[in-house]
């Protein structure tokens, strides 16, 4: 390979590794971050919540069934860059319609090959999730300058970006029986339609709603997405929780909601060293004590009290869920409102779906809501 | 962790374990490497474990590993025997393979287990019989909500031939015929028209314990894939690897090429799988512990149609366990208690629950090892019944890698692509293409033969089935090879070829230099491989499991290390003749050196074994057993601490032939010198060590032409034991009788030349052969274990039955023999073990051959004497002497194990030979190992213990009926007295008429039948395969295929009736009848007879 082909990933601490160019040329920048499951290139490259980060996958093969029209989880692929290890020769499925690598060049994802990704794997996990950058090698001078002055996931408000700028409706085969209000800080499209395989018409309104653009249309509930950036910056989401949460509509919120419906009852979010990125994160509802198999992208969680029932604004709150891997806080449930939350994906794509269930839970309590007003 | 504390259930205190019994085609170790784990689990949980399995060369039956061990026939009678006297609370089924859940179904249908108040553990009757009866299976899969797009094939039961042609006659041909209840497809198979149906839907329904056989529309040529899943109690489900096959449907599971994980399904169709397997799993109620799920794909519309499921641990999850990490028997047994998933923390990271499912960052690719070359006759084509006798499997960063490593780890001629002349495969485009159509042994050979010939990918995926991924991989190396040709020395396309997996011999033979000189080039430039870590999460945690493999990155995981270590090299795949009893050595070097303050370290490639369990050694590298992948290890640990040596001597062929090139890469090697082992194996060498102790071998010559072959067969006398010089293992060996079968011989099985000469050794008729086992430290001589063989020499040991202690050997012979070994272990400079083989002759003892190496008996011997020989070896062979580990205890203090008591119990080991999945191959015994594993019988005598190691292995002896008896000239004196003691214990006689003639004149009544070759009605076979024969004596006279002998042992074979092929054996068959008859049939536990020989040999039990 010529050495115009050549390129480096660099981390803000200075360590480097060189491989092949992939994808489209040039440089990128954004938080390196590693994902652990073994398919779903597709639903990754294109869920917002990746939006910013470079994501390293851990899997060796990738691309090995192509792209197809059926499985993007948006409109574009979000990510800043894209690491793997052995980029796929060949496309090998019945769905497929164009090469990865094509599509990568088409929607300008700059990417690097044939890197050793379980050392970089290792040295995030050891060191944590931080900047880098990817060069060609022949433009690589200065490039540790440029990613230190690259900005910081800490501090970033990017759901904004990522939503959808006008509202639009996903209605369910025959009759709605629910309606739902979704604010998209960064939706997956399987989202909606997960609810409306349950008969719920599902309008999706932008990041920047309110509480009062989210009820207007009177929903039987009201759902808060998973996006991405620091769940700090979103005051705007967590006033129209607490709205949400102040009138009483059922709310449903799920990763970065989870984490705006935390922020909502007072507790503090915090940035885990690496994050959990993968579709095999043992989840344990603290309640019956199942575990459940579930898809994570999340590099920061809830800081609540695992043992105990916390007294909030909005009345007694218990964590329901936990990572059974790190104890980390996975999911929120009030006690004495009808609002609920997990930190990871129950619509999956890509993942196990385990906690499916979840949607069904919101339904039951949206129902209820219904049948006690009246 | 659970909030409702733990879920173990109480009340257990004591369980029975079912073991899988002998190695046999589609059961072999996996299950000691599984049954293992669990006895081990089930102790740490406090409970006393009682184990039943026949076979003495496994780890788990080991005294050790359970309280009560019971190397008995796993048979519905003597299981209930172990029940009635050791009252278990409950029993185990699910690690002992088909064998074990058969006999636990029996159990309980015959309310024995409700008899004794057993609870089953694991998986309940009812979901053994929902995943196990086609039926049922079928209809679960029906019943499933649509919404999961799964289905079953389209197909029918039937249960007699009418049925069978009925169902033909709406499905069509071809048909998938399936037998219920068998493992490894046995009695299945492809019908293409009406008689192929008869013949295989014939067998299958004799196969089948219900009598039932499944005909099902074909999909060949459909993608396949299987899920490894586990669940416990509180309904938690993780699926633990997908594996996909490279070898589409239609070849069994065991036979194909597979790879984890699976490499061509996007997260949807994977998550639909996954989600139509818990279906599945919670539908037939499997509810604590593991089972697989076999998938097919329409390859062009992802139809999802779900083959088969087995509820039980299995072939697949040990190389799930391997492929993964994850150590599912052990998982299994501890969710057998009740414990819940999130209860059971993970070995490898320690801070995270079992409750997950793993995560790969490699490729892992399953070869099978084949055998055909030992059964001429036996049909080659691979199909959904399974004929591969062994696997290797090889991790990689990509499947390429992976590939090329697995490649070379099944130590066949070629070891990957390009690495041996292939002018045997089709050398043109259209015959190459042609040869894919059809599955064979090495068909990805084809595959890159194919390419290289010019055709296309989609030719390729055209003819074979083939993912177009797969092909593409191999077209991917294919393209490596030529550029590596084209620019020899471009270091940049070596580096490129080293992460394609490429080994030194294939750039070496790619690039016209020796493989020496394509290692130094690399080496020079600096190209090494890194050690990674198999740690379950794709580096999510960390490791603290040192499991690696090896590849070409950046970044090594190997840690640094203080006290010495030890590399152990293992025994590669199974195969004929090297198989479990290998890997039970390496397992016990490293026990003991572990146990003496040494790091251990295995190197192995073979995933069924407990050798690669991560639990075994400090570390593990599961890396090809090459000259090139050891030396990078040996390099690797050198550069992590301080490394006392290499242990060879263990794992039988593999690592011995290593050792030469590995000690002139200045490797040491511990125990017996490469130099010493020369000297064993070269005859003339040999020969000289023989002479210099003034002990007799039989007298031999070397012959390169069929004149030359003559002559010398003339001067030493017939008969003769020809074999070609250059194979091992027995390989195309026979024993000649006379001039004109030497000719046929030299002309058929041969091609003598300059290059390969044919050897041919005086052949001891009616001699007894004799085999022993010790261990020699330079001083003292441990003579471990004496075994006299039941049939005479010429039977290759490995497949003759032999008791220990001898039973016809005097002290004088004994004697005899020791000092015979030790001056053999002394001229050839043992330290360690050694295998002699002996013939007795007219009181003259012969030695045939000496092995400076771990034997196959050593684990027999062990059990047999009671004694770690092994682990003593080891020992020894890392500078302790014999006084010193008769000082520590691991020894005994004096006498050694050719001084067995005289009222010692007898153990008889009995091999077990797989001529039901080689329909067309004659049965008859020689010179060539054809066995795949061994049983043993443990009682106070003889009659008994051979009885019991013939229900191990083939099931128990008749008792009452009908006898048949055919025999070569040569027996018919000898015959006289054992048949006429059948006529005294009741049985019916029935005879050809030379052989009953014979009879008649000695007073023994005989029937007359037909020889078949007569062509008369109611001749011999026709009565084996209608079933009313008992048992057949049928000495071998004549040669070749088509004889009536042959007619006779395939009809047996089939027909499954026991049949003895030597007088000796039938001598032993009928002193185990007469045992069965007085009714002495009884279970002891290998422990109970440890201590009363202890008190024989002491006067009061001493050692623990």
């Amino acid at each position: 390979m010529s050495d115009s082909q050549r390129a480096v990933l660099m981390l803000e601490d200075g360590r480097a590794f060189s491989g092949d160019a992939y994808g489209a040329g040039g440089e990128t920048f954004g938080e390196a971050v590693f994902a652990t499951g073994m398919t779903g290139y597709q639903e990754t490259l294109t869920d917002p919540s990746y939006a910013r980060q470079v994501v390293v996958q851990t899997a060796p093969h990738i691309g090995n069934t192509g792209v197809n029209d059926e499985d993007p989880e948006s409109r574009r692929m979000w990510v800043a860059g894209y690491v793997v290890r052995d980029p796929a020769r060949r496309t090998s499925s019945w769905r497929a319609t164009r090469s990865l690598d094509e599509e990568l060049r088409e929607q300008g994802i700059v990417g690097i090959s044939g890197l050793d990704t379980r050392a970089l794997t290792r040295h995030l996990r050891e060191r944590g999730a931080m900047r880098c950058g990817i060069a060609p090698l022949d433009a690589a001078d200065g490039l540790l300058d440029r990613i230190l002055a690259s900005e910081q996931m800490l501090g970033a408000d990017l759901a904004p970006a990522v939503s959808t700028l006008e509202p639009y409706t996903v209605s369910p085969a025959g009759t709605p029986r629910l309606r739902v209000a979704a604010l998209d800080l960064g939706i997956k499209w399987r989202t909606p339609a997960r609810m409306a395989a349950r008969g719920i018409e599902v309008t999706v309104h932008p990041a920047t709603a309110t509480a009062a653009d989210l009820l207007a249309s009177c929903p039987d509930g009201v759902f808060f997405s998973n996006g991405p950036g620091d769940p700090a910056t979103a005051d705007y989401a967590v006033q129209a929780a607490c709205g949400v949460l102040d009138s009483g509509v059922p709310l449903f919120g799920i990763c970065f909601g989870n984490q705006v419906l935390g922020r909502a009852l007072g507790f503090g979010t915090y940035k885990l060293r690496y994050g959990h990125r993968g579709i095999n994160q043992p989840v344990q509802d603290r309640a019956t004590g199942k575990v459940a198999v579930t898809s994570h992208n999340h590099g920061f969680a809830v800081d609540a009290p695992l043992v105990r029932i916390s007294e909030t604004p909005y009345g007694r709150v218990e964590v329901s869920h936990v990572a059974l891997n790190d104890q980390v806080v996975e999911g929120l449930r009030l006690l004495d409102r009808p609002a609920f939350s997990v930190q990871y994906h129950p619509e999956a794509a890509p993942g196990p779906h385990d906690a499916d269930g979840l949607f069904d839970r919101f339904v039951e309590l949206m129902d209820r809501s219904k049948a006690a007003a009246k | 962790m659970s909030p409702a504390g733990s879920h173990r259930i109480q009340g257990v205190e004591s369980v029975l374990v079912i073991g899988s019994g002998p190695i046999i085609i589609g059961q072999a170790c996996e299950f000691d490497y599984s049954g293992t784990q669990a006895c081990r689990v089930l102790r740490q949980e406090g409970l006393r474990v009682i184990l039943v399995n026949s076979n003495p060369a496994t780890i788990m039956t080991d005294p050790e590993v359970a309280d009560a061990t019971y190397i008995e026939p796993i048979t519905p009678e003597v299981v209930r025997q172990i029940i009635d006297r050791e009252r278990p609370d409950a029993l185990l089924a699910t690690l002992g393979g088909q064998t074990a859940l058969n006999v636990a179904v029996t159990l309980a249908d015959t309310g024995v287990l409700e008899e004794f108040g057993v609870r089953l553990l694991g998986a309940d009757i009812e979901a053994i019989r929902a995943g196990e009866d086609r039926q049922r299976f079928k209809a679960i899969v029906d019943a499933l909500p649509a919404e999961l797009g799964a289905e079953s094939a389209r197909s029918e039961i039937a249960h007699t031939m009418e049925e069978c042609l009925a169902v033909a006659g709406h499905l069509g041909y071809p048909l998938v015929v399936r037998p219920s209840y068998t493992l490894g497809g046995k009695g299945g198979g492809i019908a293409y028209d009406e008689t192929q149906l008869r013949t295989i839907a014939g067998g299958g329904l004799i196969a089948s314990r219900g009598s039932q056989v499944l005909l099902e529309e074909s999909i060949l040529g459909w993608k396949e894939f299987e899920l490894e899943l586990m669940r416990d109690r509180a309904d938690n489900v993780v699926v633990v690897c997908s594996i996909e096959n490279v070898d589409p449907m239609g070849v069994h599971t065991g036979d194909s090429v597979t790879v984890a994980p699976a490499m061509t399904l996007t997260d949807r169709e994977y998550q639909r799988m996954r989600d139509v397997a818990i279906a599945i799993m919670r539908a037939v109620g499997v509810d604590a512990g593991g089972c697989n799920i076999q998938f097919a794909v329409e390859p062009s519309t992802g139809r999802l149609v779900v083959i088969e499921m087995n509820p039980r641990v299995s072939r697949s999850s040990a190389l799930a366990s391997k492929a993964t990490g994850f150590p599912i028997a052990k998982i299994s047994a501890k969710l057998a208690l009740g414990y819940t998933l999130d209860e059971i923390p993970n070995d490898i990271t320690r801070v995270t629950p079992a409750a997950f499912e793993p995560s790969l960052d490699y490729v892992v690719v399953k070869v099978p090892r084949f055998t055909f070359e030992k059964f001429p006759g036996a049909d080659h084509v691979l199909t959904t019944h399974m004929k591969s006798v062994g696997e290797a499997m090889a991790i990689g960063r990509n499947f390429g890698e992976a590939l090329n490593k697995a490649l070379r780890s099944l130590e066949t001629p070629a070891a990957g692509f390009w690495t041996v002349p292939d002018d045997r495969l089709p050398n043109t485009e259209p015959d190459a293409l042609q040869a894919l159509r059809i599955p064979h042994e090495g068909r990805i050979y084809t595959v890159e033969r194919a390419l290289r010939e010019g055709a296309s990918v989609e030719q390729v995926c055209e003819a074979s089935g083939m993912d177009p991924w797969f092909v593409d991989q191999v077209l991917a190396l294919l393209e490596m090879r030529n550029e590596l040709a084209a620019a020899s020395g471009d270091l940049d396309v070596l580096r490129a070829a080293k992460r394609a997996g490429f080994s030194d011999r294939q750039v070496a033979a790619i690039t016209g230099v020796s493989e020496g000189q394509a290692r130094d080039t690399r080496h020079a430039a600096g190209i090494r491989p890194v050690f990674k870590t198999v740690d379950t999460c794709a580096a999510e945690f960390a490791a603290h499991t040192p499991y690696h493999y090896s590849t070409y990155d950046e970044e090594t995981e190997v840690q640094p290390r203080e006290r010495p270590a030890v590399i152990v090299l293992g025994s590669g795949p199974n195969r004929i003749g090297q198989g479990i009893e290998f890997d039970y050595a390496c397992c016990h070097a490293a026990f003991a050196l572990s146990e003496a303050g040494y790091e251990t370290i295995i190197v192995n490639c073979n995933p069924e074994t407990v050798s690669t369990d991560y639990d075994t050694s400090d570390r593990l590298y599961f890396e090809p057993l090459t000259v090139e992948d050891v030396l990078e290890i040996v390099d690797a640990e050198r550069a992590a601490g301080p490394l006392a040596g290499v242990v060879v001597q263990l794992g039988g062929q593999t690592p011995l032939g290593l050792a030469a090139a590995l000690e002139r890469a200045g490797v040491p090697i511990v125990g017996t010198t490469p130099d010493a082992i020369h000297l064993a194996e070269d005859r003339r060498e040999f020969g000289k060590v023989l002479e210099s102790v003034c002990l007799l071998a039989p007298r031999y010559g070397t012959a390169f032409s069929y004149e030359e072959a003559r002559a010398v067969a003339a001067e030493i006398g017939y008969p003769v034991l020809v074999r070609p010089s250059y194979v091992l293992g027995g390989r195309g060996m026979e024993i000649v009788y006379d001039e004109s079968s030497l000719e046929a011989y030299v002309s058929r099985a041969t091609s003598a030349s300059s290059e390969h000469p044919v050897l041919v050794d005086r052949f001891l008729d009616d001699a007894v052969e004799i085999d022993v086992d010790a261990i020699f430290d330079g001083d003292e001589l441990y003579l471990a274990g004496v075994m006299e063989h039941i049939e005479e020499a010429g039977i290759h040991s490995g497949d003759s039955a032999c008791a220990l202690p001898p039973i016809t050997l005097g002290k004088a012979d004994l004697i005899r023999i020791r000092n015979a070994t030790e001056d053999i272990a002394r001229g050839v400079g043992v330290q360690g073990l050694v295998n002699v083989q002996y013939a007795l002759q007219a009181d003259v003892l012969y030695v045939l051959e000496a092995n400076p190496r771990a034997s196959r008996t050593v684990p027999f011997v062990a059990k047999a004497t009671g004694i770690p020989v092994a682990k003593a070896a080891a020992r020894v062979m890392l500078g302790a002497s014999i006084a010193q580990l008769r000082t520590e205890g691991l020894l005994p203090a004096e006498g050694d194990g050719a001084d067995m008591p005289f009222d010692s119990y007898i153990c008889v080991k009995e091999a077990v030979l797989p001529f039901n999945r080689f329909t067309g191959v004659d049965t008859v015994l020689g010179p060539e190992m054809k066995s795949t594993g061994e049983v043993m019988g443990i009682d106070s005598g003889f009659g008994v213990a051979y009885a019991k190691s013939q229900s191990a292995a083939y099931g128990p002896l008749p008792t009452k009926g009908c006898v048949f008896v055919s025999l070569a000239n040569r027996d018919k004196r000898a015959m006289i007295f054992p048949v006429k003691r059948l006529v005294d214990l009741g049985f019916e006689v029935i005879a050809t008429e030379g052989t009953a003639q014979v009879l008649r004149r000695n007073g023994v009544a005989a029937t007359v039948v037909p020889k078949h070759s007569e062509g008369l009605p109611g001749d011999a076979v026709a009565k084996i395969l209608a079933g009313e024969i008992d048992l057949v004596i049928n000495t071998p006279f004549g040669n070749g295929p088509r004889v009536d002998g042959y007619e006779i042992r395939s009809a047996c074979v089939t027909s499954n009736t026991p049949c003895v092929t030597t007088m000796p054996g039938a001598a032993a068959a009928v002193q185990g009848i007469e045992a069965l008859l007085r009714g002495e049939l009884n279970v002891r536990s290998l422990q109970e007879w440890h201590a009363d020989l202890e008190v024989s040999r002491n006067g009061k039990p001493s050692r623990g």
